[in-house]
């Protein structure tokens, strides 16, 4: 087989890869501002849970995470008489958002203590609720603090998309196993795939320094 | 059975434990995978490092390169990549090997910053200091700019060690007997993933802990400044 | 109405083990201009931040304006969030360090509490934002971003936001203690506009002595935690009766 005919395949693989980056990354994001925001609550059961969330998928491996929720998370819901079966779709997305999110925590909690005390006070000063603060003080002066860190992420995110080929999402691995398993032919597959994956992380690199040019945008104006 | 351990399923506390022994296998090939990773990525990282920060362009720029190639692709592909293609060439290793020089790769992209970081961070004054001295080359780096690195260094190498150790279970893709990989056979034998797979969860839960904890107690001790000079 | 704006009675207040503020005793007057100095860490900063309620207190109580700040109710209980929130509308404060909100631009700085807490519409918010701008003297400086301006610039910004509150009173915690000296003088000259040509009650905080004495009803001299003189500032500047004020006004003076 000529290389350009295993073109078709690996490129489907890879719209599922382009896809479960995108949804995993964005719902990791809202996991990561959840609990990061969560572990520096007042509350103390919204801060003990996060921390609990964190610890866990950053102390655990992304792939045994993978496997409790494919494998493990149906038997645990039979034995509690729930139908907690998920397709490999949800359980490879969600496995990825988890453990990305917790990752996230960590970096949107040092962002969100980066912001200095006199902010707040000038916010308290004025009166701004909690609610407020938050949203109209902390997060927008947080976010270009969090920018770097979060397009590593992202990019981490995308390599680890490959681990979902190991419960049959016909990601861009996947597709790849399935043509080295037809044709035998390793070197030249295994080289395409690699470089595709250094290819759309180029390009997600340069897309995550766009949004955080964008979100830093008042820090440079007129400098 | 599995490693001549029997397992027993007449109770879910009485089937953890007889599987316990299996793990702990699996474990104890899951740590030496991780520490045989970590050396060749603390060796690879530093010969990409030096190579990066070499004077001339046509050696710095394929090194740049080629680490940024490590970093931005997947561990499981690399892994597939040496292990499929590498017997083409005629270089054959076992599987643990293989994964081991896998981690080793893809962490290198990483050391070899931290290298850079750290070796930076010393700047150019201790240098000149050094040279105002009347210090050798040899005596500079050996007695100025290591004992200022290392404390600086060895933090962040120890996040890096955490890493390698939760992405050892990627190793069972070539058949290496990792921790993960020992709970997945239990469980494709006796039907039931969701006690070993819970337990192989909480086994990384202590490992990581512990290694955690011991880097902080190395992190203690460094010496953080007023190195003498012997 | 009472004649007076802010009561402290034998208000307390203790970082640890330190007791900053020693059953506190003073009160001023609606529409008073008052200036606070002595040296550092002699409590006077402490007096705005109760004030603005950035800092609790532990023994005594404050009233503002007729009503317990940090207490409510016949019994004197705590006071709640809901209170406080209350309290704080008819206060305003100028920052030593400006506190700006850096991903906002001048004109956002001084509008986003007026529409987010008020309620006022951005137009509203913006005419009054605009007033406020031409009064601080930089109209013109409106889509800028904090960072675009000179510290005396921002601390003017400072004042219009806290003025768009229409607080009853402002309180300045050293608002020139952190510009170069150059700068000093653009600020001060709209702090003294402001207490010539408006009612508001003002409380300032304050190294500059000779500004003090221009613009203040009244000056107290603050150390260790209490009052130890307090007079116009003719009397005060020019014949101190305490020890404590002639070593500190000698200094400063040996010092400026």
């Amino acid at each position: 087989m000529h290389w350009t005919e295993y073109l078709p395949p690996l490129l489907q693989g890879a719209w599922v890869t382009v896809q479960l980056t995108v949804y995993s990354t964005v719902l990791g994001a809202m996991l990561a501002f959840a609990a990061g925001i969560g572990k520096l609550s007042r509350n103390l059961m919204l801060r003990a849970v996060a921390v609990a969330y964190i610890e866990v998928f950053r102390g655990t491996s992304l792939l045994v995470q993978l496997f409790w929720l494919y494998f493990a998370l149906p038997m645990a819901g039979q034995a509690l008489g729930l139908d907690l079966r998920i397709p490999p779709v949800v359980a490879g997305v969600m496995a990825l958002a988890l453990n990305i999110g917790a990752y996230g925590a960590e970096v949107v909690r040092g962002a969100i203590q980066s912001v200095q005390q006199g902010q707040y006070e000038a916010a308290r000063a004025l009166n701004f609720t909690p609610r407020q603060t938050l949203t109209a003080v902390t997060i927008p002066q947080a976010v270009p603090e969090m920018m770097p860190s979060f397009g590593n992420l992202a990019v981490q995110n995308l390599k680890d998309t490959a681990l979902v080929s190991l419960i049959s999402l016909g990601d861009m691995t996947f597709r790849a196993e399935q043509l080295r398993n037809f044709t035998q032919d390793s070197t030249t597959i295994y080289s395409m795939l690699l470089l595709m994956y250094f290819g759309m992380a180029l390009v997600l690199t340069a897309m995550m320094r766009g949004l955080e040019h964008r979100v830093g945008r008042w820090r440079k104006v007129g400098v | 059975m599995l490693f001549g351990f029997e397992w027993d399923t007449s109770g879910p506390l009485v089937f953890a434990i007889s599987i316990l022994p299996m793990l702990l296998v699996g474990m104890w090939v899951t740590i030496q995978a991780t520490v045989l990773g970590f050396f060749m990525a603390l060796v690879l990282g530093l010969i990409w490092a030096v190579l990066k920060a070499a004077p001339s362009r046509i050696v710095s720029w394929p090194a740049k390169a080629f680490t940024e190639f490590l970093r931005d692709t997947p561990l499981i592909v690399q892994l597939f990549f040496l292990y499929y293609v590498l017997p083409e060439f005629g270089i054959i290793l076992p599987a643990f090997m293989t994964g081991a020089l896998a981690l080793g790769m893809q962490y290198s992209a990483y050391t070899s910053e931290v290298y850079r970081a750290g070796l930076e961070a010393i700047g150019r004054d201790q240098r000149e200091a050094a040279r105002a001295l009347n210090l050798t080359t040899v005596r500079t780096f050996t007695h100025v700019i290591v004992p200022q690195a290392v404390p600086r260094i060895v933090p962040a190498m120890g996040n890096y060690l955490v890493s390698i150790m939760k992405d050892v279970p990627v190793l069972s893709v070539v058949t290496v007997l990792e921790m993960l990989n020992v709970g997945r056979i239990i469980g494709d034998r006796t039907f039931n993933y969701l006690i070993p797979l819970s337990l192989v969860g909480g086994l990384y839960l202590i490992m990581t802990l512990v290694a955690s904890a011991g880097l902080r107690l190395l992190g203690s001790r460094l010496p953080k400044q007023g190195i003498p000079l012997k | 109405m009472t004649d007076t704006i802010i009561k402290f009675d034998k208000v307390v207040k203790r970082f640890g083990d330190v007791t900053v503020l020693n059953e506190l005793d003073f009160t001023v007057k609606r529409g008073e201009k008052v200036s606070i100095i002595g040296p550092s860490g002699s409590g006077k900063s402490t007096v705005l931040r109760i004030l603005m309620t950035l800092e609790g207190i532990e023994g005594g109580v404050v009233t503002v304006d007729g009503e317990p700040l940090w207490h409510e109710g016949p019994n004197l209980k705590p006071a709640s969030e809901a209170h406080l929130r209350k309290m704080r509308a008819q206060l305003g404060m100028v920052f030593q360090s400006f506190n700006l909100f850096p991903h906002m631009t001048v004109l956002r700085n001084i509008t986003e509490a007026p529409v987010k807490v008020l309620g006022l519409s951005r137009a509203a918010a913006k005419a009054r934002a605009d007033e406020l701008l031409d009064l601080v003297g930089l109209a013109d400086q409106a889509a800028k971003y904090p960072h675009q301006l000179s510290g005396g610039q921002q601390q003017r910004v400072g004042i219009a936001r806290a003025l768009a509150m229409r607080p009853k009173i402002l309180l300045f915690d050293e608002p020139t203690s952190a510009l170069d000296p150059e700068l000093v003088g653009e600020v001060l000259n709209v702090i003294g506009k402001l207490a010539e040509e408006h009612d508001l009650t003002m409380l300032l905080v304050t190294h500059e002595m000779r500004f003090a004495r221009e613009i203040s009803d009244r000056v107290l001299f603050f150390d260790q935690g209490r009052i130890c003189e307090e007079g116009s500032p003719e009397d005060l500047f020019t014949a101190p009766t305490q020890d404590r004020t002639r070593e500190f006004l000698g200094s400063i003076l040996k010092e400026g």
